[in-house]
């Protein structure tokens, strides 16, 4: 399969269950070396770069696990945070940016809040927050709506719609029929090896 | 819009976190308590070389027409002659009839029975004198005179002694083989249980070299606090025992343990010995937090290599 993910495009990458959605997707985040084929990203054959450097490229690619993969211990705010301060950013200089991103995905009043007590749709959302809060160049985000209602899914498409139009390029990997109904977005079906491209 | 002051990336405390730290405390105590008891035996068998190799006896064997007295006053001016003598003192009838009353019983006449006498000379252990120049000098003087210089105690003691302290030490390394092994299995094991810590903090962008310095400081924080706790019980029993011992000193209890195992005082070199244990727990369990951070990021990017592992995310 050979396709491309220009930059500041929108596309969902869809399939039947097990035809690889997720293992495409963590080939993309470089947490899966290719062991046939080409990836090249941000200009850069993926294969050939040294794992030191992997941290510095993985910064610029924020995803959305399916599993959310908050940690428990932290709050809301901290969780979203995590990203600017593994960076060895001052808090005082990113404060102010995440309260405004919450308060932007609809968590502003959940704050202080452990992901214990958080609802599915807002671990969701705590999630897609974290994945954007360094304003990544490709959001990648697996099954995001897979564990909300209808009306919250329509909030999270809504959501990675504003973020594409602010400049990220987006893939968004779902099996949700309605969901890519919604809007006229570019699709990547992945089905038994074989990736068809709808633009 | 108030936020709580951040937390540590690390949860502070944790069922596992606990329980480690009570393990590496009782290893801590065991390995500080077996250190104490070596530090004590050497010094008591130090002790007992030290105070039989500080004496020498002449014994004099009663012959015909021996004036006793003289030949012991005469034995004493000779040995104090020698240079490295100290100091001379003839047993008296009252002590040698005490030192035989476990045998021969109370009231014992001296001047009845054929008993050897004791000239007792202190001396310098530091410069010892000619043992043999004195053996023979007095085989010369007073052939009824026989030196002992404690040679073959000093040698008994010397290897029990030896053996003891071997013994002792034996079983202070295999308690620090123990402690270290204890001490890095707990230490993986809560590692692995904070494992989604590891693939969250590698996933969002964290260099290894900053995951690996966020474990070491926790798991300095919890064997400091192991360490600590179970260094400070062991050196406290040793200061209670000692305070014990000091004050019932010459009741049987007290005697009989001073017999056994040597006086509880440790000296600023046992409590440095403490100190270092703990110390060198506290750096093993950082140093195993490291070795094991930087081999669980390892193994998430060797995933990467072999996609039979297709562990880390879900399948679709």
């Amino acid at each position: 399969m050979t396709f491309d993910i220009p930059k500041r495009s929108f596309q969902f990458l869809t399939g039947p269950s097990g035809a690889g959605k997720t293992t495409l997707l963590r080939l993309l985040f470089m947490s899966l070396q290719p062991t046939r084929g080409l990836i090249r990203m941000f200009g850069r054959d993926l294969s050939q770069i040294p794992r030191g450097e992997l941290p510095m490229l993985r910064r610029r690619v924020g995803i959305v696990f399916q599993d959310f993969r908050l940690l428990d211990h932290l709050t809301t705010y901290e969780n979203v945070a995590l990203p600017l301060r593994v960076r060895g950013k001052e808090e005082g200089t990113y404060r102010n940016d995440v309260i405004e991103l919450l308060k932007w995905v609809g968590l502003g009043e959940r704050i202080n809040v452990l992901p214990a007590v958080l609802s599915g749709g807002e671990k969701q959302r705590a999630a897609i927050a974290r994945a954007l809060i360094d304003r990544p160049e490709i959001l990648l985000a697996d099954e995001p709506t897979g564990n909300v209602d209808p009306p919250m899914a329509q909030r999270l498409l809504n959501l990675f719609l504003e973020l594409n139009r602010l400049g990220t390029a987006v893939v968004i990997a779902t099996h949700d029929l309605g969901l890519m109904d919604k809007i006229d977005a570019r699709r990547m079906i992945l089905t038994e090896g074989r990736l068809d491209i709808y633009e | 819009m108030r936020v709580r002051p951040t937390g540590p990336i690390l949860p502070p405390s944790n069922i596992q976190g606990n329980a480690l730290i009570v393990v590496i405390a009782i290893m801590a105590f065991l390995a500080c308590l077996t250190l104490g008891a070596v530090s004590m035996v050497r010094a008591t068998a130090a002790g007992w070389q030290s105070q039989i190799s500080r004496e020498i006896t002449i014994q004099i064997k009663p012959a015909e027409g021996l004036d006793m007295d003289r030949a012991l006053q005469q034995a004493k001016d000779l040995a104090l002659g020698f240079v490295g003598t100290k100091d001379g003192t003839i047993m008296d009838d009252g002590a040698t009839a005490r030192l035989l009353e476990p045998w021969l019983g109370t009231g014992l006449n001296l001047e009845d029975l054929p008993i050897p006498r004791l000239v007792i000379i202190t001396i310098d252990e530091q410069n010892p004198p000619d043992f043999a120049a004195m053996r023979d000098l007095l085989a010369l003087e007073l052939p009824q005179a026989f030196l002992d210089d404690h040679r073959t105690w000093v040698d008994r003691l010397i290897s029990m002694a030896s053996t003891t302290v071997m013994i002792g030490t034996g079983v202070l390394v295999l308690v620090f083989i123990a402690m270290v092994l204890t001490v890095v299995f707990a230490t993986r094991g809560v590692i692995s249980g904070n494992r989604h810590i590891v693939e969250v903090l590698h996933f969002v962008g964290a260099e290894s070299s900053f995951v690996a310095r966020e474990f070491q400081k926790h798991f300095l924080k919890i064997s400091l606090k192991g360490s600590a706790a179970g260094s400070a019980v062991a050196a406290v029993l040793f200061a209670l025992l000692g305070v014990w011992q000091a004050n019932s000193r010459a009741t049987p209890e007290s005697d009989q343990a001073t017999a056994l195992f040597g006086t509880f005082s440790l000296g600023f070199g046992g409590y440095l010995g403490i100190l270092t244990t703990m110390i060198i727990i506290a750096l093993l369990t950082t140093l195993t937090a490291r070795i094991t951070v930087m081999r669980t990021i390892d193994e998430i990017d060797l995933i990467r290599s072999d996609p039979a592992k297709s562990d880390g995310l879900p399948a679709s």
